[in-house]
């Protein structure tokens, strides 16, 4: 199964990653508008850094994922692909899923009222390449068979 | 706020086009050199024009393309004269002292490479299909033997140490510290794909560096930093560095702020303080201090390795190029005024020295006048900058060419000028932990070795216009060469004829 390989050797700290998987889950698909006319959805990784550190984190598609075995409803399932993914439509936002995250890289969806999901990445199931490794200018993310 | 007592005007303007602004920040935390900031309040993202350096790298990076940078016209009213000296005339008046510069000499003088043109052949001497027929690019760099002896069991004749090159085409002196641990790797790595070497600099070298055995030359320069058994033994060949090109008759300069941990380690010197090698070689005050200092390393080496000394071109160099050979040394790296440096007091690097190609023809032709050619290879550096300049560098005499400034640009460099800085936004001349990792060295030694086998392939095309199918029927054949735009003198100096004859 191939998953996003972190380098944080070449991470340059351009936040381009983020840029990425936000066009890429927004529904225009086009930077500007992503940005600027639509409602924006939320990056998937977040780049960390404590200098002279830093790193894009995103889903590790845990093997065992304890986010699954958290998860009370289901929602968080392994997809036809085996990634980890949320089904939006179940999800009820209790954030178990994000107590046990060990790598604590799935964010609450703040834009949706009452309660709100859980969001995490889901490996760009419309792309060969997820957005984010394809953004890189620097191949600090590159997809790789683990 | 604005320092009215510093002020001098911006070189370049950087323009936001404010509706493709994202507000991503990635400009901001490029921007090295502090001259890009985001504005909370007003959410939006600025520059401070005066400490932009037109390095790019934020128009590079930004996702929108919302950048544009600009060169600023002069806003001084226009004197021919004065123009582009008021900016320096202040500069010392307000820091009292030379400002110090990187890259090579950026004035116009003239480029000889542009003024020759080569040689195709036609019907008599057919050109060579170089995709059909086999082309020799290797070359071997040491002493020849003026003639081969040969009996029954063999070659009777010992030959010199030799350096064997897959291309003629090698990187030049460019030291951890003034560069990037990871170019350093990228330059190993790509010299060994390539057959090739490249050139420790005056800088010592990291242990982590020995895998790349067998594709180093190290250098022993005036300052002696990092020199020691292990050291001399990695290297294939040792260069003796007496001069630079970008600043010859001065020693060198890594400035404080460059000499990380790891620095100091590599170049056996305390962290932190200046690294400043001597002008002179405390030990070398005649040639035959050199010859001393060439058979002290010869010796140190067991006679294995050729031995290179590296003068810059200056004038009267074919005369001390003469000396050199008669020394005992087996290459003469001869560096022109292009060449690109660290850190360079401005006037030197602006006003000293010669032009490389008019420095490699006398070299060559002095020393095949006194007979003794091929007791030394010569290697051509300084401001190379396309494979054309290599058939001509070798056409004028050259064995060899080094290349510096034209590595570092396949790398990403973008003649910014600010090496001395050490705040390299392209992390390439800096010692900075989080600007060094912009240089992946995965993808800078792709690139090196793309460059070096595309350079190698425009080569072997023009040579097979030519009529030429090795590199050493090349070598000083000046009869390829034609010179346009040049007066009778440099013609003669240079050994070539006027386009037409
Ligand atoms: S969300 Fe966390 S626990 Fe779940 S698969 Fe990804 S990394 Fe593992
Ligand atoms: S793989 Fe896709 S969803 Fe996951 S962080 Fe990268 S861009 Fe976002
Ligand atoms: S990154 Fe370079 S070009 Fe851009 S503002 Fe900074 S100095 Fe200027
Ligand atoms: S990189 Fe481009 S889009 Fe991002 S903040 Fe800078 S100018 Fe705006
Ligand atoms: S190495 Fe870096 S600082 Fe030096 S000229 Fe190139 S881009 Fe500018």
């Amino acid at each position: 199964m191939k998953v996003v390989k972190i380098k944080e050797d070449n991470c340059v700290y351009c936040h381009l990653c983020e840029v990425a998987c936000i066009v890429e889950h927004s529904q225009s698909k086009d930077i500007i508008k992503a940005f600027k006319r639509e409602e924006r959805p939320i990056a998937r990784c977040s780049v960390e850094f404590n200098y002279p550190v830093s790193l894009s984190v995103m889903c590790r598609h845990c093997d065992d994922a304890p986010c699954m075995e958290a998860c009370q409803n289901g929602s968080m399932h392994r997809d036809e692909r085996g990634y980890v993914v949320v089904n939006p439509d179940t999800c009820v936002g209790c954030w178990m899923c994000i107590m046990a995250c060990p790598y604590g890289v799935i964010k609450r969806d703040t834009r949706r009222e009452v309660w709100g999901l859980s969001t995490k990445c889901d490996l760009c199931p419309d792309r060969e390449i997820p957005a984010c490794v394809e953004a890189c200018p620097n191949e600090a993310l590159t997809f790789e068979e683990l | 706020m604005k320092n009215l007592k510093e002020y001098v005007p911006p070189s370049f303007i950087v323009e936001r086009d404010d509706y493709r602004c994202i507000r991503c920040k990635a400009c901001v935390e490029q921007c090295s050199f502090g001259a890009t900031f985001y504005d909370e309040d007003e959410d939006r993202v600025w520059n401070w024009n005066a400490k932009c350096v037109g390095c790019n790298r934020c128009a590079a990076i930004c996702p929108t393309e919302a950048i544009t940078i600009k060169r600023s016209a002069p806003t001084y009213r226009y004197n021919h004269n004065w123009n582009t000296h008021i900016d320096g005339l202040k500069k010392r008046a307000i820091f009292g002292g030379t400002p110090v510069v990187s890259m090579g000499n950026d004035k116009p003088y003239p480029i000889y490479w542009d003024h020759m043109l080569l040689n195709a052949s036609q019907v008599t001497n057919p050109s060579i299909d170089p995709l059909r027929e086999p082309m020799e690019l290797k070359t071997f760099l040491g002493r020849k033997p003026a003639k081969i002896e040969v009996s029954d069991d063999g070659l009777k004749t010992r030959l010199a140490p030799q350096l064997e090159l897959e291309v003629p085409i090698m990187f030049a002196a460019m030291s951890y510290g003034a560069l990037s641990y990871n170019v350093i790797e990228a330059l190993g790595r790509a010299a060994k794909y390539m057959g090739t070497y490249y050139n420790s600099g005056e800088g010592g070298l990291n242990k982590d560096h020995y895998k790349f055995k067998g594709n180093i030359i190290v250098q022993v320069a005036s300052g002696r930093f990092g020199v020691h058994k292990d050291y001399l033994d990695v290297g294939s060949a040792i260069e003796i560095k007496i001069g630079q090109g970008a600043k010859p008759g001065i020693g060198g300069h890594l400035p404080g702020e460059k000499v990380s941990e790891t620095i100091s380690e590599t170049r056996m010197m305390p962290k932190g303080s200046d690294a400043l090698s001597p002008a002179p070689h405390h030990d070398v005050y005649s040639i035959e201090d050199l010859r001393q200092l060439i058979f002290a390393l010869k010796e140190a080496t067991e006679y294995k390795k050729p031995v290179a000394v590296k003068i810059a071109a200056v004038h009267n160099v074919a005369a001390i190029a003469s000396g050199i050979a008669r020394a005992g040394a087996d290459i003469i790296v001869i560096d022109g005024f292009k060449g690109g440096t660290g850190a360079s007091p401005q006037v030197i690097r602006d006003n000293i020295g010669l032009p490389l190609e008019i420095a490699l023809a006398v070299v060559d032709e002095r020393l095949r006048s006194e007979g003794i050619r091929q007791d030394v290879s010569i290697v051509a550096s300084g401001g190379i900058r396309n494979s054309m300049d290599v058939v001509k560098a070798i056409a004028l005499g050259a064995d060899a060419v080094y290349i510096g400034t034209a590595a570092l640009i396949a790398i990403g460099c973008t003649m910014c000028q600010q090496c001395h800085t050490g705040k390299c936004a392209w992390g390439i001349s800096t010692q900075d932990p989080h600007l060094s990792k912009r240089v992946n060295p995965d993808i800078a030694s792709k690139r090196l070795i793309n460059l070096l086998e595309v350079w190698a392939l425009e080569i072997k095309e023009t040579m097979g216009a030519m009529g030429i199918n090795s590199i050493e029927s090349l070598r000083g054949n000046r009869l390829n060469l034609r010179g346009v735009g040049l007066n009778e003198k440099e013609l003669e100096i240079l050994g070539i004829l006027p386009a037409g004859e």
